[in-house]
């Protein structure tokens, strides 16, 4: 399985992701450049978290118009697995690619721990590899990780599974709808989360329940492809 | 030469008769000197270049006698001070480049930029020797944080060193904040960096090869920070509000883009010399390249990238604007450099040229604008041997009895300890800094000491930086030797061996003999220490004149030092790991609250001795405890510090989410058994089958122990001679301790 780590002007989590990738599951990864215009090569797209372009505009406006994003929209279309971490959720969410906005915390103030997340859709290409409702340590890192969605969205969000991760009950860090912390499209191949799985792949730096994220995706990816591929 | 350029600029005669060179902190014998040097006048450029290079921020010209006395040297120093930052030698061919400096005087004025700006300028001083930048540290005083301006200070400094720090992806590892009222007005804003680095990458700052292009990288110059240097040498008064266009604004955005360009130039191995632009920018940067290499330099301003139009020569030399670099190649890799900053999209400009002549001569519009010996900018400023006399406060103090009517209500007194903010969770900090970015963060803020690893190795580096200014300003020499020592404890505790230091000497008015005197004796402490303790000084910064209406700040020389673990199975935690654990105290306390936060906290007041230090008892100890947490006998270590022996223990209680069972045996005062602040002490747990291999181990190196306690439940309990000491739930003091900065920003 081969996986691209995207690079934008600013990305800085893109060296965390493409490390994860290589440590937890050994799979093949390549740092993809912005300008990029051809992702045919890659199974699974990882947007990292980071300050793409300054985040000086709207967290993740700018990046929307890299080259890069218009394969990333072709692959979501053909099925690939797209995960948007932090910053790269946020562009997920800018390039429409999945609903809703992220908006400031609501303390107004960037906010670094470890946080709790249950696992609310565990039939996911992400998540397939955490009971239904676990309790997980993933850290957290941003000033604008507050989701925002409208009533409608939300009730469609609900109705069709698409909340992958909830921050545990009365424990959410910046004032998101219905404590998401993590969303898919309806498809169920992009999602998008606030906290970072891909710091939390080794006890020793503090959790390692990130560690299945990767390989709940390398394990679908197995599945699509049959047991006769090796990964 | 060429006549000035435009009107406003007064010509050399007017500069010479209406001694326009002190508005620039230049004084009559030095104007002479420049003028003896330059055998003329000097026009409204020149002087403007030598008043920031003879500044005491670029030229130490005060503060270089007291460098002198400093240990700098060691078999691991690979780069001592002179550079842009020192750097240590770690094994397999790595080495680790670290500096610390200070941005006081802007973050004063506007704490965010100036904040931002601070890390954003040692970032460039680490990355620009050729090291990844992987931690970022910082050193913070405030005043009393019940003022309303302190809160602002406070809170905006704290958001410029996260705006800056999370935007380009360096965690926020470790730091302190203390505060105090002689901090008041003049807040303390000190940066550290630490970096990893091959050995045969690492770069100089010289301007090689005669005749090579000089190229200029980074976003274009504007007006921003102009005399930001000069700024920087004079006390703080009310005009320094209107000094804000001495402050420069910062673009974490740019400088990720530079650095990342930066490290793939130099790593393709074609730079022959580079040097980022900090303080008097390109002045500075061009006059010590061409110094270091005994070369000269051209300059063509005419290319150099510009914000804004119609700047003048003094305006571009002395500009401050930031994330700019200048670097040397070989005329035959000028194609492959562009390519790299043209990817990134970084402006790349060819700016001028190295020459034989040994001098700076800088070219406007056609003509010959400035022409000054490199020598005279760079090394010939005058030092000045300042006199110093012991302060009257000082023999007063001496006097004082500073034992304090016993306090009998010892539980309450460890709550109000614990909610003083100098020692409360600095939690509502570090929340804010991204610490966990490049994921190699084992020890997050909280602890001792922050570990870093080495990533495909089994090491890790710890760091942190540590002052305690009442110490030093009670007594200079043995509050300079706490510094460097209580450092040295927390990398100890971290499960590391100190490596070197790195310090930022923050000073009141040298001119002033008794300023001199905190800091010559402070300098004399630290170095005794640092030579006890075998941790050279590598580098650092001197920040003076930190001063305001109400007089000097307390001299506090910040020390940043950095450990090398071993092994990553080595890294050792302040809090308590496990019910039934053992605690054991090393080392001997003594009735010394001068100078502690018990006094700050009950009697308000800063006053007597600070504790004593025994140098020779420091380094036993040091090595006792390294030594038994690399045979792996110890749970957790912490060092004994603000607050005492109660402090330190309601710390690895809180950090364990444990309680504890403990029994003093003393003959002291119980007030004093619990929060005394007497040094050369720490506070271990091993596990109860450990133990007493552990006592055994430490008896036989020379080390007072004794085992006072257990881990147990969910309540603090000490016992002082099995009498009633402190008593309460680990979770009362947890919310006193972590409430009391939130509690106070609302």
């Amino acid at each position: 399985m081969k996986f691209a780590v995207l690079v934008f002007p600013g990305s800085n989590c893109d060296i965390d992701c493409y490390k994860a990738v290589e440590n937890a599951i050994g799979q093949e990864v390549d740092y993809v450049w912005h300008t990029a215009t051809d992702l045919s090569a890659y199974d699974a797209i990882l947007v990292p978290g980071g300050f793409s372009y300054g985040d000086y505009l709207r967290c993740g406006a700018i990046a929307q118009f890299a080259p890069v994003m218009n394969e990333v929209v072709k692959a979501a279309e053909q099925g690939k697995f797209i995960l948007g971490i932090c910053n790269g959720f946020q562009i997920l969410t800018e390039a429409g690619l999945l609903p809703g906005a992220l908006l400031r915390n609501k303390d107004l103030k960037f906010r670094c721990h470890s946080t709790l997340l249950e696992v609310v859709n565990n039939n996911t290409a992400f998540t397939n590899q955490y009971r239904q409702g676990e309790i997980i340590d993933i850290p957290i890192a941003h000033g604008e990780g507050n989701y925002y969605c409208d009533d409608e969205t939300l009730a469609k969000l609900q109705a069709n599974n698409q909340i992958v991760f909830r921050y545990k009950a009365g424990a959410n860090p910046n004032g998101s709808v219905d404590d998401i912390a993590g969303i898919s499209n309806e498809r169920g191949n992009v999602v998008g989360m606030m906290p970072h799985p891909e710091r939390a792949i080794d006890q020793l730096l503090g959790s390692e329940d990130g560690l299945r994220m990767f390989t709940s995706i390398l394990n679908a990816w197995r599945e699509q492809h049959g047991a006769a591929v090796n990964g | 030469m060429a006549q000035q350029l435009t009107a406003k600029e007064p010509t050399a005669e007017q500069i010479a008769d209406q001694k326009i060179y002190t508005q620039f902190g230049v004084t009559d014998h030095e104007y002479e000197l420049i003028c003896g040097f330059l055998g003329r006048l000097p026009n409204y450029t020149e002087i403007g270049v030598f008043s920031v290079m003879w500044s005491e921020h670029c030229s130490y010209k005060n503060s270089k006698p007291i460098l002198k006395k400093f240990p700098i040297t060691g078999p691991k120093v690979l780069m001592g001070p002179g550079e842009g930052a020192g750097i240590v030698d770690i094994g397999d061919n790595q080495a680790v480049v670290f500096k610390i400096e200070s941005h006081n005087h802007p973050s004063a004025v506007e704490p965010y930029q100036g904040a931002a700006t601070g890390v954003g300028g040692i970032i460039r001083d680490i990355f620009s020797m050729g090291a990844r930048p992987v931690a970022l540290l910082n050193s913070l005083r405030f005043g009393n944080l019940e003022n309303a301006r302190v809160k602002y200070l406070f809170e905006n400094v704290v958001s410029g060193i996260a705006g800056y720090g999370n935007c380009i992806g360096i965690p926020t590892v470790a730091g302190e904040v203390m505060f105090d009222e002689s901090y008041e007005g003049n807040p303390l804003v000190n940066a550290m960096c630490v970096g990893l680095i091959d050995h045969d990458k690492i770069q100089r700052g010289v301007a090689k090869g005669v005749g090579n292009p000089v190229f200029y990288v980074g976003p274009a110059t504007g007006r921003d920070g102009i005399h930001g240097a000069t700024f920087a040498s004079v006390e703080l008064s009310e005009e320094s509000e209107e000094k804000r266009t001495a402050v420069q604004v910062g673009d974490p955005f740019m400088e990720k883009l530079v650095m990342e360009s930066t490290l793939e130039l130099i790593n393709s191995g074609i730079v022959l010399g580079i040097q980022d632009m900090g303080a008097a920018g390109l002045t500075c940067s061009s006059a010590e390249m061409a110094s270091k290499a005994g070369n000269g330099l051209e300059l063509y301003l005419d290319e150099v990238p510009q914000r804004e139009q119609g700047m003048t020569p003094y305006e571009m030399m002395l500009s401050e604007s930031q994330e700019r670099m200048l670097f040397v190649v070989a005329p035959e890799n000028e194609a492959q450099a562009r390519e790299i900053f043209e990817r990134w999209g970084v402006i790349c400009a060819k700016v001028g040229k190295v020459t034989d002549d040994g001098r700076l001569r800088l070219f406007h519009q056609g003509e010959e604008v400035a022409n000054m010996p490199v020598t005279a900018l760079v090394d010939e400023c005058p030092v000045y041997n300042k006199p110093s006399a012991e302060p009257a406060y000082y023999a007063e103090n001496g006097a004082l009895d500073t034992t304090y009517e016993e306090v009998t209500d010892l539980t309450g007194t460890l709550k109000q300890i614990l909610g003083s903010p100098t020692v409360a969770s600095k939690e509502w900090v570090y929340n804010q800094y991204d610490y966990m970015v490049r994921t190699s963060t084992a020890v997050q803020p909280g602890s001792d000491a922050a570990v870093v690893t080495i990533p495909g190795t089994r090491k890790a580096l710890a760091m942190t930086t540590d002052c305690n200014g009442r110490y030093v300003y009670l007594d200079p020499e043995v509050g300079g030797a706490i510094a460097v020592a209580e450092a040295a404890r927390n990398i100890v505790c971290s499960g590391a061996e100190p490596l070197a230091i790195t310090d930022n000497l923050n000073f009141g008015n040298p001119e002033k003999p008794e300023v001199f005197w905190q800091l010559e004796k402070a300098a004399d402490g630290m170095s005794d220490a640092c030579r006890a303790l075998d941790t050279p000084v590598i580098g650092g910064n001197v920040s003076l004149y930190n001063e305001n209406a109400k007089g000097a700040i307390y001299p506090t020389p910040v020390i940043g030092m950095v450990g090398l673990v071993h092994d990553v199975n080595h890294i050792t935690t302040q809090r308590f790991k496990s019910e039934g654990d053992i605690i054991i105290l090393l080392g001997e306390t003594k009735h010394e609250f001068g100078g502690s936060e018990y006094q700050h906290v009950l009697h308000g007041k800063n006053e007597g001795r600070p504790p004593q230090l025994d140098l020779a008892v420091e380094k036993t100890l040091l090595s006792g405890v390294l030594g038994a947490i690399q045979q792996g006998l110890v749970a957790s270590a912490h060092d004994l510090s603000e607050g005492g022996l109660a402090a330190a223990l309601a710390e690895s209680c809180i950090g364990g989410r444990l309680g504890a069972d403990v029994n003093v045996v003393t003959n002291l005062r119980p007030d004093a058994a619990l929060f005394s602040e007497s040094q050369s002490r720490i506070l271990l747990s091993a596990k109860p089958d450990q133990a007493e291999q552990l006592k055994t181990y430490l008896t036989e190196q020379g080390i007072a122990n004794a085992q006072i306690g257990v881990v147990r439940g969910t309540d603090l309990t000490i016992n002082i001679n099995g009498n009633p000491g402190i008593a309460a739930p680990v979770e009362q003091l947890e919310q006193v301790w972590k409430d009391a900065i939130p509690c106070l920003m609302k």
